[in-house]
């Protein structure tokens, strides 16, 4: 990978030369992490990729031989096709929701001036804290109830939970787009007002677009979010619309498991979101930056 | 926590100005702008959407909740659970009572949680923190770190706890296959996810999981240090590991009052690592207070004694927040002053 350019990142710290002990301290520190974040890493991709002789028995590092049967046969032991359809639609459709509803609020709360501003960024972060055990069976009895009584079927439903997800990442992703929106120049959407946009034309036409960073930043954390849950899917879905979470903890501890298939099954879900991330990463640090830390 | 900060500087330092002046005239006054009935409404339609989801899935069952833990909610009424006998405190001096076996778990379950949080959130700091700075300068193969030390965040959490417990599987796991065949240090291969070990294998796969969110964000705080002090630093003779001591880690004080904050939130209310790595039912010895709440309530049916656990719970978080953000913030205008 290419060193990052040296201007706009180099030595923010000392104009002068940094002494040994810290480059040695650097060198040590850095190797010793960068091996405890490896670790895990390399147990997954080099198990997947094992024969299932070498994985059930004594750990060994080097796989006897190198075989993609793994990959092949995890459509077969457990619906994973299934469980990842599942995962994708919540996921997908809990982000889009998510930050569409985060940009308006965020909109309101950056451009304008209302009573009650300040109660509803308290309150609606405040729900970051609130543990998920609390209010899961509540909800849970909830979404059954209102199946009674409407004929929305919530419980057990991909709807049920992708409501569910898409208020998980919404106070965060507010937040960030809060400071995001702030540093878009006003002058540009009250430029745009002037010119006759309405609030509306004025937000999608020209700060969404210049937002567009810290929406992407906002979309990933959502993603992420949605797709890594493990407590309500657990109680929330049923077999038809098991995701990826408690399907592939069901593979990991039936009695007889296969580690290299669950290892391959890990990897292969880890991959659409590792890989976004790592795209994008840029764009969250600078989100992370405009919005969470001022 | 966070929404201090946010509300009190609402407008990026560019903005500011503009707004000071402007803001005490206008805060509670009509403006001087055309079509003022729909500015005035026009916030509150967009907060709607939002608001009505943050209701109807925090709010409501958060009630609901507090409701429940004083009922006697058990199997036979969850059909209709407002139907449920009222219980008054029971649910409450029931779990409570450190005497009886389910006052006596919850207390040893909170205990584990707070030495297990303390442990936890401070190691991800202290990772998180010592890798931003030591990655503050341009150096070959920076941004690879970076990207790679962003690996365990990125990662779904079950995906990493799954393989996390197959390094800790007593007979082919990595941990046992190194600790006991290859260096000898034990005399017969243990346990790492039954019996006192788990407390340690769920550390470390916390840490591990947890540290690059701290990365993150002290990296991001790092990037509004002004330049200025480091040179100024220099000038007076301040070496590297001075400049760091002195500038960069008072620097990060406002990063870290959220951060940390933050931290021990997730940690406190940790669910996913424990239930992946253990399953259901968590050793004693890691038994953080999320997956036991879980666990009792579905084990035995008992959702008010459930409820009434999650509430104090809540209470104690809040009590915690409270005086965090108390002290912390009095702290911070003493040091400004």
């Amino acid at each position: 990978m290419p060193s990052p350019p040296a201007r706009r990142d180099t030595a923010r710290r000392s104009p002068t030369a940094a002494p040994r002990s810290f480059l040695w301290s650097r060198r040590i520190f850095l190797t010793l992490l960068s091996g405890f974040v490896l670790l895990p890493v390399y147990v997954m991709v080099s198990s997947s990729l094992k024969p299932l002789q070498d994985v059930s028995g004594a750990f060994r590092w080097m796989p006897s031989e190198l075989t993609l049967r793994p990959y092949a046969d995890i459509w077969k032991t457990v619906p994973l096709a299934k469980y990842f359809v599942n995962s994708l639609v919540v996921a997908g459709a809990a982000t889009v929701c998510s930050v569409v509803v985060a940009v308006f609020a965020a909109y309101a709360v950056s451009r304008y001036r209302f009573r009650g501003k300040r109660l509803f960024t308290v309150s609606v972060l405040s729900t970051q804290m609130f543990p998920g055990i609390l209010f899961l069976l509540p909800l849970f009895l909830m979404f059954v109830h209102i199946g009674n009584a409407t004929g929305v079927a919530l419980f057990g439903s991909r709807g049920g939970l992708i409501l569910t997800y898409l208020t998980f990442s919404l106070p965060f992703s507010v937040w960030m787009l809060i400071g995001y929106l702030d540093s878009v120049p006003r002058e540009l959407d009250e430029a745009a007002l002037v010119d006759g946009c309405g609030p509306l034309r004025a937000l999608f036409l020209v700060v969404v677009p210049a937002a567009a960073p810290g929406i992407v930043a906002v979309a990933v954390y959502a993603f992420m979010t949605a797709w890594g849950e493990v407590l309500f899917a657990s109680v929330m879905t049923n077999d038809t619309t098991r995701t990826l979470a408690v399907g592939l903890q069901g593979y990991s501890t039936q009695n007889d498991v296969y580690w290299n298939q669950v290892m391959a099954a890990s990897l292969v879900v880890s991959v659409p979101v590792v890989a976004g991330f790592l795209l994008l990463q840029r764009y969250l640090v600078t989100g992370l930056t405009a919005g969470a830390v001022k | 926590m966070t929404p201090v900060k946010t509300t009190t500087t609402p407008h990026a330092p560019t903005a500011v100005p503009a707004a000071r002046t402007r803001a005490p005239g206008t805060a509670r006054g009509p403006r001087r702008r055309p079509g003022l009935l729909r500015r005035t409404a026009l916030p509150y339609v967009l907060l709607l959407p939002a608001l009505a989801l943050e209701v109807l899935v925090h709010l409501l069952p958060i009630v609901m909740g507090v409701l429940m833990s004083f009922k006697e909610l058990t199997q036979f009424h969850l059909r209709d659970w407002g139907a449920a006998p009222w219980r008054g405190l029971g649910n409450f001096t029931a779990v409570l009572d450190p005497g009886a076996p389910a006052g006596e778990a919850l207390l040893r379950s909170f205990l584990t949680t707070c030495l297990f949080t303390v442990a936890s959130v401070g190691l991800c700091w202290l990772l998180g923190t010592a890798a931003a700075v030591f990655l503050q300068e341009a150096f070959r193969g920076r941004a690879l770190l970076r990207a790679l030390f962003l690996v365990p965040y990125a990662l779904p959490v079950y995906a990493a706890v799954i393989t996390w417990a197959f390094m800790f599987q007593r007979d082919d796991g990595l941990v046992n296959h190194v600790l006991h065949d290859q260096l000898g240090l034990t005399g017969s291969p243990p346990f790492w996810l039954l019996g006192d070990n788990s407390f340690w294998a769920l550390l470390v796969v916390s840490v591990w999981k947890g540290w690059p969110f701290a990365f993150l964000v002290v990296m991001a705080g790092l990037q509004n240090v002004p330049r200025e002090l480091y040179e100024a630093g220099a000038l007076d003779g301040a070496g590297t590991w001075r400049q760091i001591r002195a500038i960069t880690l008072p620097s990060l004080r406002p990063v870290n009052q959220v951060l940390v904050l933050v931290l021990f939130l997730w940690t406190f209310n940790d669910f996913n690592t424990p239930f992946v790595l253990f399953g259901k039912a968590a050793p004693e010895a890691a038994d953080l207070v999320s997956v036991h709440i879980h666990q009792s309530s579905f084990a035995t049916w008992n959702f008010g004694a459930g409820a009434a656990m999650s509430v104090l719970l809540l209470c104690f978080l809040l009590l915690v927040t409270g005086v965090y953000l108390f002290l912390t913030s009095r702290g911070r205008k003493a040091a400004d002053a």
